[in-house]
């Protein structure tokens, strides 16, 4: 019996995010307890995405609410769009003129991190590289063929992919290994990766505002459950004690 | 003060019962209800199955409050309940949970019946009953999960309706008028809607108190299959049992916390299930022009999922899986084997039963995982396993070697 819950076990986590190109993802490390890593977040989110991309099923006042950031920062820094603070995070594009600008109409992106995962966002954020044959003029790891430039160039700089020769006989095969940073952006590699984590977990706020909550809440209800299991426990015991 | 209150509620309930049998159906189905006293750990699963089946209907009744049954507005209101609607989130998960919960519920109920016997006489029609339920809840969770209008829903609402399209003549005008639409659409969310919120729900409770009335006229079956109505006192009550109240509601009592725990923990902990409850693709909207890479109703659905996917020709297949659903309802006549328990019966029925949950259960992994050569061989294998359970069932159940059944029930 325990061989088989453990083999059970084993088979779960298969039905993991679909979709990554075979590329391993790497680890987000998300934390949502970290307001000012979500702030951050919140700030890269509204210069660089949501100029093409909306999350039009969150609000600016619910983000300043969970996030801490007080309304009259948030209206001077944040809203761009809109001069309302409580309405939806929507963008100025339409979709049919997105669709003939890009190509493509990007996706809303208030639940993407319920669809792809924080993992693979954060990935994705890392792996562009340079690529001529693209239109866009790069290509990415976890998502080939993506029509979405690499926005956040000029921070990161461009990046080329790895390759390695292995030698099969009378063939070299090249076999790509990796990233490397070709020419430098703004920030260093460590200052990148903690915008793509603060990005990664804002994105996660935003897919989910209740995580902010829900474990709390979660944790006082069992906590009561537990207390409750004590009465109603005693009261069966009670009870049948004349059960025979 | 004190005595006039009595007296008053007295008077009250005496008005109550000049009119309408009160005392008399709190007797009949609780107060004076004798179930067997040697209930175990199996047993709670019906009164757990009632209490899935409320946390359905208030949450489902909150739900409707804020969602929009429209294919432009579906997936934003929903959305909308979880982040603008003030503890919408929890109503939101406890119906999506509840959903799965009332599955794994169920499934143990009815392995319960497996186990003791419990279809076979005179518990015939309380099996039926329950099947009829099974399959409302079936239709249910189906019908509800086209409602978030994701990615899922829409596909895998299509893959199954485009299933009646295999039967021949009819198929496709039946497909087009269960769509409503030449694909699935607005039609489609909106008479998916209808029937989610009220026909389906009616039919479920009407199902679910004529099974409690069938219940409570045979009477309860117990873990070693021994009729306690065979052994009754001077005043006509059996030997071996105990009034449902306050015996078994505080008994109950314990499970439904017990089982809350759990419950709870799932929906503030994994509300998802990592994909398992909340498929991760369900969080794209419906785009009817993008079909997804790996189309998988929810876990529950999925081993007659595999059935259906192992048989190579779509028509069989389709006959395959409706097979494997309604063989259940010929279950009490299968079976040939006077002995109801697991306890009395041989090693051999033991191993079958062992076989047909592990098929069971094999199948409903091989229904989430994309096909492959082997696995599609796996799945034939045990989709044969799974019918030989019952349709060997007349066999086997005949040179099971039993031992003796008790007079009376064993308690402690």
């Amino acid at each position: 019996m325990k061989k088989l819950i453990s083999i059970c076990l084993l088979l779960l986590p298969t039905m993991a995010f679909a979709n990554t190109g075979g590329v391993h993802l790497d680890h987000a490390d998300v934390d949502l307890a970290d307001k000012p890593s979500l702030q951050r977040g919140a700030k890269i989110f509204v210069n660089y995405c949501l100029s093409c991309h909306s999350a039009s099923f969150a609000r600016f006042s619910g983000v300043a609410k969970d996030l801490d950031i007080p309304e009259d920062v948030m209206s001077k820094n944040m809203l761009f769009v809109s001069d309302k603070i409580g309405s939806n995070m929507d963008i100025a594009m339409k979709a049919e003129d997105a669709e003939k600008w890009l190509g493509k109409n990007p996706p809303d992106l208030s639940v993407i991190a319920r669809s792809r995962g924080a993992d693979w966002i954060y990935t994705f954020l890392n792996s562009y590289y340079l690529d001529p044959s693209r239109s866009t003029g790069v290509n990415n790891r976890v998502f080939d063929k993506t029509a979405m430039p690499h926005v956040l160039w000029e921070l990161q700089g461009w990046q080329k992919l790895a390759y390695t020769e292995e030698h099969h006989g009378e063939e070299n095969k090249k076999v790509i290994t990796g990233l490397k940073l070709v020419s430098p952006g703004k920030m260093n590699e460590e200052s990148y990766r903690q915008v793509t984590h603060d990005l990664t977990n804002f994105l996660t706020y935003l897919g989910e505002p209740a995580l902010m909550v829900r474990k709390k809440v979660g944790f006082w209800v069992i906590l009561f459950l537990l207390i409750l299991l004590i009465p109603a426990y005693k009261l069966k015991k009670e009870y049948w004690k004349d059960v025979k | 003060m004190g005595k006039k209150i009595v007296d008053l509620l007295t008077f009250l309930l005496g008005w109550i019962d000049a009119r309408f049998p009160l005392t008399k159906m709190w007797n009949e189905h609780l107060g004076q209800y004798y179930a067997p006293k040697n209930f175990n750990f199996w047993y709670f699963f019906g009164s757990l199955a009632l209490v899935v089946l409320i946390n359905q209907f208030v949450t489902g009744i909150w739900l409707t409050m804020s969602y929009k049954p429209d294919g432009e507005l579906a997936f934003a209101s929903v959305e909308y309940i979880m982040r603008d609607v003030p503890w919408g989130w929890l109503i939101r998960y406890m119906h999506a949970v509840g959903a799965s919960a009332f599955f794994v519920v169920i499934y143990l109920h009815m392995f319960r019946g497996l186990m003791y016997g419990s279809y076979k006489h005179p518990r015939e029609l309380l099996w039926i009953t329950g099947m009829f339920i099974y399959l409302c809840l079936m239709a249910e969770a189906f019908l509800g999960y086209l409602l978030p209008w994701g990615q899922m829903s829409y596909w895998g609402a299509k893959v199954i309706i485009s299933l009646f399209g295999a039967i021949p003549y009819i198929g496709e005008t039946l497909v087009l008028w269960i769509a409503g639409d030449y694909v699935i659409s607005d039609v489609t969310l909106n008479r998916f809607f209808s029937f989610h919120v009220i026909a389906v729900p009616i039919a479920l409770l009407g199902l679910v108190c004529v099974h409690v009335l069938a219940l409570h006229e045979v009477g309860s079956n117990n873990p070693d299959g021994v009729e306690i109505k065979k052994n009754k006192d001077k005043n006509g009550i059996p030997l071996d049992g105990i009034p449902f109240h306050p015996y078994y509601s505080v008994k109950d009592l314990v499970g439904v916390v017990v089982f809350l725990i759990f419950f709870a923990s799932i929906i503030f902990f994994a509300p998802a299930m990592n994909g398992y409850f909340l498929e991760h693709n369900n969080f794209v909207p419906a785009n009817p022009m993008v079909t997804p890479e790996h189309i998988a109703p929810v876990w529950y659905f999925t081993p007659f999922y595999a059935i259906l996917r192992a048989v190579p020709d779509k028509l069989l297949g389709v006959v395959a899986m409706g097979a494997a659903v309604m063989v259940l309802f010929l279950l009490p006549w299968l079976d040939r084997n006077p002995v109801k328990s697991i306890r009395y019966r041989g090693t051999l029925y033991k191993w079958i039963l062992g076989i047909f949950v592990v098929s069971f259960v094999a199948l409903g992994w091989l229904g989430m995982q994309q096909p492959t050569e082997v696995l599609t061989l796996m799945a034939r294998i045990f989709s044969i396993l799974y019918f030989a359970f019952f349709l060997l069932m007349p066999f086997y159940s005949k040179w099971d070697k039993t031992k003796p059944v008790p007079d009376r029930v064993t308690y402690k």
